[in-house]
This record gives structure tokens, sequence and C-alpha cells, in this order.
């Protein structure tokens, strides 16, 4: 292993600062995704409270340097509490012409550019269809501009390993990230570890990446190129073990601590899906837990195993995105008919159709409501931070489990691909999930009903003396025969909707963050939490009484909900949608909630919370 | 594992309550009874057979087997039984099915868990008609036919099921006809004696919307001249005096006439090989019903060993435990780079 040292010459002026916003953009083939990915790392591990925002066309390789192509990856970090990955940039790193054109209008005026100015010939400079150089025309003059020609570094750097002229260009984004690192005065030890684990087979590459991301951060010891770097104390997070984590990661490992509490195995079954996959990649992993992940032949074959395996007393998982959902539709219908617990997670992104698969988006909620033929309710919920996937994946199975019902979990892919830091739970603070299978044939019957969770029976194949049979043609309530009936269907439609509403026994009351009543409550869900509630912040120090209920059980809803709407003024429901919740909340409660809608496949931005806030209390 | 504790079970053990609700004289009726017969003779407990169904006439199948059972939706029987099967290896999954349902709406899915040699079997019941949906073709039809939905007849070619599966590298494939009770038994014996996927083909009449669709095979008088068993080792002679048998000759099979002076003789025939390891040899066989002048042959077609998915699977996990040890939680929570904030 190589030791390379950081240079300890700091002729520079520091300055504390308390948040910084820092994003980069590239070609897709820049790996963007990467550099983002280890600057996130490396600030949460110093103790950095952070929220990111990754942000990649669907190609893979669009054309390099065109305007589809680019690739971007955002991190808000601080020493305060984070909310969102931030609304406008401090420092823009831009590996060529079309990522600057994309991304210059989100860079704070007087804003740090760092461009590589190696990219700007004249014919890149026409894939991002600029007819005169930036770099040149004067159009970057309200910015600090910094124009580094990464490339002939990085070449300079690396020109005694004996690489060719691509493999050497390709380590150009850890010169940029070495860069960085000087700027906010980190540690590279961390993704010194990271290149030499990545590469080990390699040692050639792993030599080449240390020494450009080494190059960047002298570059700008020894050209003094800013002038003063920035620190960033570590924020005041509860106290507790920290780790960085995605939402599609926190899933993952939720199901497994859902697995391992209530002593199932669990089976994945999924087809692979923008922004969903990352579930089944992470997942696949954990064989040593007993996890059987089936990388089914379709998005219909995913859910119906997964259906096989919850009758055969596995807890089963299906995960996929808005398309694969429309495909589940009739198996997910079959779990309601036969009161078979399963989960079900919808990684939410910009449709109709394919529609915008790497963009997020929260226009799924009425399909997870009502997308299926007939009267089929499914409990729903929302996670509402990377973090907070976690957790929703255990109560998920939790309620699936108790209740035998198939739940549906939406997240998007904002929570999916975004980290923020995650105080590790100790094993106990997992709730036990209590299961039971059953045994005994004297008085069995497959529809007889536990009388509090209206549940039936959970009695797995193999089970002597229990053989019995189940499908989705409506059913005999207790004996659960073929029972074309009409008051027999009535209900068994009832019942199914009973125990769905049944659930709301479970759900605490909601208590409204911010103010218990006033002028106006913010009611939301999913990822929408962090805008909000940085926006709200901001609204209530200027004198506004506003509260805000952020929902993660959506259906059944918590039981105090309608009389908390009655305490403010002014109801409002944000949404990456056109007002599906908005709907639900109006039918239900009668009140007179307004939307503020997004749907152009980003995030809100505090700024438009804030706004809309003013708009509404004037 | 003995078999000392296990009861012995009967016929009746494997009926239930329900009412059977085909139309009489369906040859559903006759399938079910062999399965009830030998279900009972293959030494397992009752409550490990699994009956999985999807929609049709045949996928209410699993109401009439006292077993577990499960009817589940149209065409994605073999994704649920495999579901099962993948999270339990030692249950007996069997997949009732028919021609729309496995070959058009559930196309998909038979192939692929055929591909992986997931252990379950599949009856397929060949009727060549819709018959729950009241008489649409089906994509076994034969080409024109007039049909509810094809008043001036089909335009589409129907499959060969058994080519089509044998394309799917299905480890085990055979034919047996409804009412040819003492084989339909046997063949669903052999079928339960295989360790990975079984695919059974039943030609089984559909008295109501395509009564008669097997007759050539099925009446009394063309019987031997319309069919040809298949058995291992044994050359593949037929006819009312045996006289007739298949010849290789090059890629093409032939029917050739034995004892008529054109000096061929037994020897002269192919000798049925079900274990044959070119996959071709199977296809042929496979394509005998489609040619004039050929007999259907019924047995089975092919069988060979290869590794089950569930068997993979098990071990890899099994693998990966011996390997890094049994999961642990806490430290799957705690795993990757951690910092602690006090």
């Amino acid at each position: 292993m190589a030791t390379i040292t950081d240079p300890v010459v700091r002729a520079h002026k520091r300055e504390v600062i308390e948040k910084a916003v820092l994003r980069f953009c590239g070609d897709s083939g820049d790996g963007m995704q990467i550099t983002g990915s280890q600057f996130t790392n490396t600030v949460a591990l110093y103790g950095n409270d952070l929220a990111t925002f990754p942000d990649y066309p669907a190609e893979i390789r669009a054309p390099a340097g065109t305007l589809p192509g680019v690739s971007g990856f955002q991190i808000q970090f601080s020493s305060a509490d984070v909310f969102t990955p931030g609304d406008s940039v401090d420092v823009l790193v831009a590996m060529n012409p079309a990522a600057l054109r994309t991304n210059v209008k989100d860079l704070k005026r007087n804003g740090i550019l760092i461009v590589n100015s190696d990219a700007f010939t004249d014919g890149d400079l026409r894939k991002a269809d600029l007819t005169t150089n930036p770099l040149e025309d004067s159009s970057l003059d309200g910015y600090r501009l910094f124009p580094v020609g990464l490339e002939r570094l990085t070449r300079t750097a690396l020109q005694d390993l004996g690489l060719d002229a691509k493999s050497m260009d390709r380590c150009k984004n850890f010169f940029a990230l070495g860069m960085c690192y000087w700027l906010y005065n980190r540690s590279m030890d961390l993704t010194y570890k990271w290149i030499e684990d990545k590469f080990k087979t390699k040692p050639l590459l792993v030599e080449a990446n240390k020494l450009a991301m080494r190059a960047g951060y002298n570059y700008c010891e020894a050209t003094e190129a800013f002038q003063v770097s920035y620190e960033i104390p570590p924020a005041k997070l509860v106290p507790g073990t920290y780790r960085n984590l995605s939402g599609n990661q926190a899933l993952a490992i939720g199901f497994v601590a859902a697995s391992q509490k209530a002593g199932l195995p669990l089976f994945l079954g999924s087809y692979p899906i923008t922004p969903a996959s990352d579930i089944l990649h992470e997942l696949s992993m954990y064989k040593n837990f007993g996890v059987m992940t089936f990388q089914a032949e379709d998005e219909i074959a995913a859910i119906t195993s997964a259906i096989g395996a919850a009758y055969s007393g596995a807890l089963a998982l299906t995960t996929t995105s808005g398309p694969g959902m429309a495909l589940k539709t009739e198996a997910m219908g079959l779990a309601v008919a036969t009161e078979l617990p399963l989960v079900i997670c919808d990684i939410q992104r910009g449709g109709p159709s394919t529609g915008l698969p790497t963009k997020t988006e929260q226009a799924d909620l009425l399909q997870a409501m009502f997308g299926r033929n007939s009267e089929a309710p499914i409990p729903v919920l929302a996670p509402s931070t990377p973090g907070d996937c976690f957790w929703v994946a255990v109560e998920a199975c939790r309620i699936a489990l108790k209740y035998m019902v198939p739940v549906i979990i939406l997240s998007d892919g904002y929570l999916a691909n975004g980290a923020e830091p995650w105080r590790i739970p100790k094993v106990d603070e997992v709730p036990g999930i209590k299961v039971k299978f059953a045994t005994d044939p004297i008085g069995f019957h497959p529809y007889s009903r536990d009388p509090q969770t209206l549940a039936r029976p959970w009695a797995i194949p193999g089970t002597k003396g229990l053989e019995h049979r189940i499908g989705g043609i409506e059913k005999q309530d207790v004996t659960g025969n073929i029972n074309y009936e009409p008051l027999n269907h009535e209900k068994m439609v009832r019942l199914r909707a009973a125990k769905v509403e049944a659930v709301a026994q479970d759900i605490p009351d909601l208590v409204p963050a911010g103010d218990p009543d006033g002028d106006l409550l913010i009611v939301a869900w999913g990822s929408t939490y962090g805008a909000i509630t940085a926006g709200m912040k901001t609204m209530r120090a200027k004198g506004h009484r506003i509260g805000h209920v952020h929902l993660r059980h959506l259906n059944p809803l918590a039981r105090n909900l309608g009389e908390i709407l009655g305490r403010y003024r002014h109801v409002l429901v944000p949404e990456m949608n056109l007002g599906q919740l908005l709907m639900l909340l109006r039918a239900k409660f009668l009140v007179d909630a307004q939307g503020y809608n997004k749907i152009q496949g980003q995030p809100f931005k505090q700024s438009e919370i804030e706004a809309k806030i003013e708009e509404i209390l004037g | 594992m003995t078999t000392a504790s296990i009861p012995v079970l009967t016929k009746k053990d494997f009926q239930t309550d329900q009412e059977v609700r085909w139309c009489p004289g369906c040859g559903d009726y006759a399938i079910l009874s062999a399965v009830q017969s030998v279900f009972p003779e293959l030494g397992i407990p009752r409550e490990k057979f699994v009956v999985i169904s999807g929609i049709g006439c045949s996928s209410r199948f699993p109401y009439y087997m006292n077993t577990f059972g499960f009817h589940t939706i149209h065409g994605r029987a073999p994704a649920v039984a495999t579901g099962v099967k993948i999270t339990h290896p030692e249950l007996e999954v069997w997949v009732a099915t028919g021609d729309g349902d496995s070959l058009a709406i559930g196309g998909n899915h038979t192939i692929h868990m055929l591909r992986r040699n997931v252990g379950i079997k599949v009856l397929m019941f060949n009727n060549k008609i819709y018959g729950l949906t009241k008489g649409q073709y089906s994509p076994t039809s034969e080409f024109g036919k007039k049909t509810k939905s094809t008043p001036f007849g089909t335009a589409d070619r129907p499959f060969n099921p058994l080519g089509l599966v044998i394309g799917a590298d299905t480890s085990f494939v055979a034919r047996s006809v409804d009412v040819f009770q003492g084989h339909l038994k046997d063949t669903l014996k052999k079928a339960a004696a295989h360790r990975g996927s079984a695919y059974v083909e039943i030609l089984q009449n559909c008295n109501i919307f395509n009564d008669g669709a097997w007759f050539d095979l099925t009446e009394k008088e063309a019987r031997s001249e319309h069919v040809v068993q298949l058995e291992h080792g044994k050359p593949l002679i037929y006819g009312k005096n045996r006289d007739k048998g298949i010849r290789l000759n090059g890629m093409e099979l032939e029917v050739v006439h034995l004892g008529n002076g054109n000096g061929l003789t037994e020897k002269d025939i192919l000798v049925h090989d079900e274990h044959h390891p070119n996959p071709a040899y199977a296809y042929l066989l496979a394509q005998m019903e489609d040619k004039p002048g050929f007999p259907t042959p019924i047995g089975v077609l092919r069988s060979w060993d290869r590794d089950r998915y569930e068997d993979v699977m098990s071990k890899q996990i099994q693998d990966v435990i011996a390997k890094r040890g049994p999961g642990d939680l806490s430290k799957l929570l705690g795993a990757g780079d951690t910092w602690e904030v006090r």
C-alpha cells in the first residue's frame, strides 16, 4: 500500500462557515456520482449533517459532451441541521460546456465556479449548442471563475505511470475531488481507502487515482488558486453512532431487520427497474441472513413469486417503480383476496408510462390507493427521509404480518438515491414482530378471524392436517369455500375494508411540528419533508403560526388528523403531483385545503415553500 | 428419511368435499381421477403436496384435491409455484394449467420456470380451445379453425407445446391422454420421480366447445394406427399389427412399413432414448404430431438431470453462511464507515 500524506504547508486564510452547497456536474461518463459519493462519505465521517441529490440522465452514455448526457451530484453539508440538498450552489464544478450550461443558473452570485478548461474546444462548445466560449465572453462575470486544465494537469501528474491517455483522463474527476477536499479542509484518507479497495486487482489504477486526487489537492496548495479555504465544524446531532445511508439502502437493511425480528426468511421477487434496482442489488448480498432474491422474468412474476413465498410462510417482498406497479395490479388484488402478508415497494419516478425514469415524482399515490379492480384496499406508507426508509420498511412488515395484508411503501427517486447521516439503532430499538403460524387442525378454518385485527390464520403448506384451498375467487367467510352469494360477497368486501381500517388502531396520534394551531397547517407526505421543514422554520421565525403534519401512514390515516385540520385557518398540501393527497383529504374531511404542486422531476426547494407560505399568509 | 411413519393413503384421502363443477363428460374428470390415484402411491405425506393453478377450466383442479391448494390468477401459476418451491424445496409442487393459461397469457412464466429447472410438475390440459370463456380459439387450435372469435377461421399457426418447452431446455417432457388411464398414471408417476421441472401435456377432450379434438388418437379403431408409445430403449413401432415404425433418415424421421417384403426389420427402427443428450432428437419427436401420415408419440420424450434452481440458490446461501458466518443484525446496521457523535 502506498503511503501518501497530506501536504502540511498551509499559508492561506481559513474561514469557518456554517454550511455549504457543492455540486459536481459533468458528462455521465465523467464519474460525477462517484465523486459526489466520495465527498459525501468524507464529510459525513467528519460529522457534518448533510443531504444529497444525485441527478443523472436515464441514458447510460448519451453522446459524450452533449446536454442530455449531463450528470450531477449536489450536497449540502453543515454544522447545523440540514433538511435539503440546498436551493442554490456555493461551489460548482463543471467538467465540460454542456454541464456548465445546464447547471450554472443554480450557482449563487459570486459563487465559486471550477471549470475544466481543457474541455472547451470549438467541438466541445458545439456539442453544448454554444456559439461563443463562455470562458471568454464575459457571461460568467458574476461568478468567481477558476478555469483549470484538468486533463493536462492530470496527465502531467500521471505521466510516469505509463498509462494511455484515455485511462489518465478518466482520473480527472479525482483531481477535481482533491481540489474540493483542499477547499473544505478535508482529509483524503477515506477516499484513498476506497480507491485501494475499488481497484484492488489493478494496482496501477490505485496509484493513478490517488495521484490525481493528491495532485488536485496540491495544485490548490501550491498555486494559491483560492485565497481562502473553508471549515465547517461537525454538527450537533443526537448522540450516537452514525453512518451515511441512502433511501434504497435503508429499505434493504430495514427488510433484513424485519425478517430477523420476525424470525422469518426474507424473499424478494423483483424485476430490475430504475430507481428501485438498488434494493435488489443490496439484498442479493445478504445471503448469510438467508435472504432469497429472485430476479423474475417480469414484474408480474416478481410479485406473484413473492405471493407464493408469502403463502409458504416467508416474509415476502417485491420492489418496483410506477410502470412495474401498473403491471403488478392484478396480483395485488390476489394478495388482497387471499389475505397474505406482502410488502410492495414503489420507488416513484416521473410518469406517465416510461416518463422520467431517473427523476423524482409523487404521482403514484392514487394508484397505490385505488389502482386495482373492484374494492381492494391496501395500507399505504411513505418514508419522509432516506434514513426514515429503514423504519418504514420495518413498520410495513409489521403491519403486513399482523393484519395478513399486502402493504405498499411509496418511496421516490429523490429518497432512493439521496443520502443522509443515519443514527445507527441498537438491535433492541427495532420493534419485535410477532408471527404465529396455525398448527392445530381442530376447528381450523382458513378464513376465520382474529377479533381484534380481523387477520385470518397463516396456515402454511407442509402443516399436517391443515390442507386447504385458497384463491382469487370470492370465498365464503370463515370456511374459505368458493361462494357467489350476494350477501356473502358484500360481507367479504366490508371485512377486507374493515381489516385495513383496523390498522389505524396502531397509528400514534399525529402531533404537528411547529405551532399546534394558528394560521396555516401544512399536510404532506414523502420526500417533501426536508424542504417543508426548512421553509416552515424560516417563516415561523418571521412570526407566522404554522404547523406541519407529515403523514407516514397514508392508508389508513391517523385517527386524529381530522381534528388537527380544524385548528388552523389555512391548510396547504404541497406535493410533486397534481394534488393527489389533496383530493383524498378534501374527500374524506370536506376541508378547504389548497394544493401546491410541482411536477418537474425535481424536489421542492426551500425557497419555493417559503414563497408559497408568504403568498397565503401575506 | 424413512417412509415407515407415513400412513398409507388412498385415493379417497385426496378427494375434497367440494362439488366438482366441470361439465358432465369433460376430460378433466379422468385427469383428476388419475392424479388422485397416483398421489397416494408416491409415499409422500399429504400435507407436502401443493397444487397451484391459474385460470381456466383446468385451473379449478386445486379445489378438488385435498392437499394444500392455490387457485391464482390467469397464467401466473408457474411464478407463484416458483415462490413456493424456492422457499420450501421439500414440498411437492404441482401446477394444473391449460393451453390458454400456460401457452398464451402464461407463456412467459412457463418458459422461464422450465429454463430455470425449478422442481415443479406442470400438467397442461390441452383441449385446443378456450372453454371457460366459451369457445374462442387457443394457441394450440389448428390453423384456420372457425371459432366464436374467428368465424372465418384463425389466421395464426398454433404452438407445438412440447416443441416449445423442449426449446426452453425442459428437463422432463412427456405427453399422455385423458382417456388412457393406465398410460396417464404411469406418466404422472414418472413425472413425480423426476427432480427438476416436468412438463406433461395431457390431451384432453372438451365435449362442449371442441368435442372430438383428439378422436383420431382416442377412438378404438384409430388408436393403434395414430399413436406410437415411447418407451425408453424400445423401437418406435406401432400399428394394429405392429407393422409400422419410425426410422431416422439423416435429419428427418420417416414412417416405414415392416415385413411387407421391403427387407426392413425391427433393427432398422429408431430406438427411443429419452436421455438423448441432443434436444434435437426430442424436438423431432415433438414435431411428429404436425406431420401428415405420422403417428402422435405419447410417453416421455425427454428426461435428463440438471441442477434445480432452488438447490443452487440454497447452496449459495449455505456457502455464504459457511464463509461469512450467519448474519449478525447489529453488524449489518453498523456496516460501512461510521462515526461517533457525543
